[in-house]
């Protein structure tokens, strides 16, 4: 049963730093008034950036509005807040499953009903992927390699990058998880950082679209980090991929600008074909 | 706080800059600041601060070196840091439109000057 969306409303608005806006939300939510729900998180999260719970419920937000990319990344930031977050594991759980990825959809699913044994719906959910009740009887798999960067196979002819100077040194595509999709980065000294680098690429992207969300700065388009050794351009081709540019530091800020458009351009094209 | 206002107060009579704050960067705490009307303080320290935490990591990771300057680019402004003293980022918030280059120009120096 939803709560009284108008008295939630009245308590809101006589403190906005209190709590209520979960609460508030929520029921916004479960009524369908999605985009008003999302007003009320953001604005909530704006105060509060580190508690799990409103992230928990922005995640929610977004995937009934079917943006499942940073509905991700919202439930992946409470994940690493707190990492038996059971709402969390439901989350992702489903994505994974709705992506066609059951060994990781069933993985989640099942560490949330361990943690709350009593939630059936939840149970059925999990003997529903696994294809049976016989899963209770096989020992909990270790995590899959979700967030950890590795190297997805690139064959010869299919590199993001083709023809772009710095296509295997200085410009980088990652997957919302972290995955490498192509290209590379080697420190100016010749070290290879690419699947270090790779595995916070997504992070820093999905953290400065938030910033220009909770900023109200509209739609982000690039961020530069000018380093003591190389200045990076960040950016995001697709909505589910992010880009590194990066150049020797002290190069003009417009031509890493220009350089990273045109990588994100044909790393565009790349997985348009690909896909 | 008054130690940094009078760097700020001359940050923020740039034209087009919205805002300007010292922030604390391990947990996004403002220490001074000097902001327009409709501007939240607190939200600017505290996704200035995680932004520029996840940038020195992936500045880190991806061997990038020391970060001197981010900027955030969108549609309707910029937010613009610079890491000033230890544990301490110079942030500033503009709007479209506005000399970039001068600006950063101006945080590097100031940010110079807090260390």
């Amino acid at each position: 049963m939803t709560e009284d969306i108008r008295a939630l409303s009245a308590q809101y608005a006589a403190d906005p730093s209190s709590l209520i806006f979960l609460r508030l939300a929520e029921a916004l939510r479960l009524r369908g008034q999605t985009d008003a729900a999302s007003k009320v998180a953001v604005q909530g999260l704006t105060r509060y950036p580190h508690l799990p719970d409103a992230h928990d419920l922005y995640a929610r937000i977004l995937a009934d509005q079917q943006d499942y990319a940073n509905a991700f990344d919202e439930w992946d930031t409470v994940l690493r807040l707190v990492p038996q977050h059971i709402g969390a594991h439901k989350g992702i759980g489903f994505l994974y499953y709705r992506a066609g990825d059951p060994d990781r959809a069933l993985y989640h699913l099942r560490v949330a009903a361990e943690l709350d044994p009593t939630d059936s719906g939840l149970r059925l959910a999990v003997e529903r992927v696994a294809g049976g009740g016989e899963i209770w009887d096989v020992p909990m798999p270790g995590a899959p390699p979700e967030r950890v960067a590795r190297t997805a196979p690139i064959s010869e002819g299919s590199d993001p990058f083709a023809g772009l100077d710095g296509a295997r040194d200085r410009l980088l595509l990652v997957d919302a998880g972290g995955l490498r999709l192509g290209g590379g980065l080697v420190t100016p000294s010749g070290r290879d950082v690419s699947d270090d680098a790779s595995a916070v690429l997504a992070g820093t992207t999905f953290e400065a679209g938030r910033a220009a969300r909770m900023l109200e700065l509209g739609e982000w388009t690039h961020l530069t980090i000018e380093g003591a050794e190389l200045s990076a351009c960040v950016l995001k081709p697709t909505s589910d991929t992010s880009l590194l540019a990066a150049m020797d530091a002290g190069l003009p800020a417009g031509q890493l600008a220009f350089l990273a458009e045109r990588a994100a351009k044909t790393a565009r094209a790349w997985l348009e074909r690909v896909r | 706080m008054s130690d940094y206002a009078p760097l700020l107060d001359a940050l923020t009579r740039l034209r087009g800059i919205r805002g300007a704050m010292v922030v604390t960067l391990g947990d996004g705490l403002p220490v001074a600041e000097s902001l327009m009307g409709g501007v939240k303080g607190t939200a600017l320290a505290a996704m200035a601060a995680t932004l520029a935490s996840r940038s020195a990591d992936l500045a880190a990771r991806g061997g990038l070196g020391a970060p001197r300057f981010l900027h955030l680019q969108s549609s309707d402004g910029s937010l613009l840091v610079a890491p000033a003293a230890p544990d301490l980022v110079l942030v500033a918030i503009a709007g479209r439109d506005v000399p970039l280059g001068l600006l950063r120009l101006e945080m590097l120096r100031m940010a110079e000057r807090m260390g």
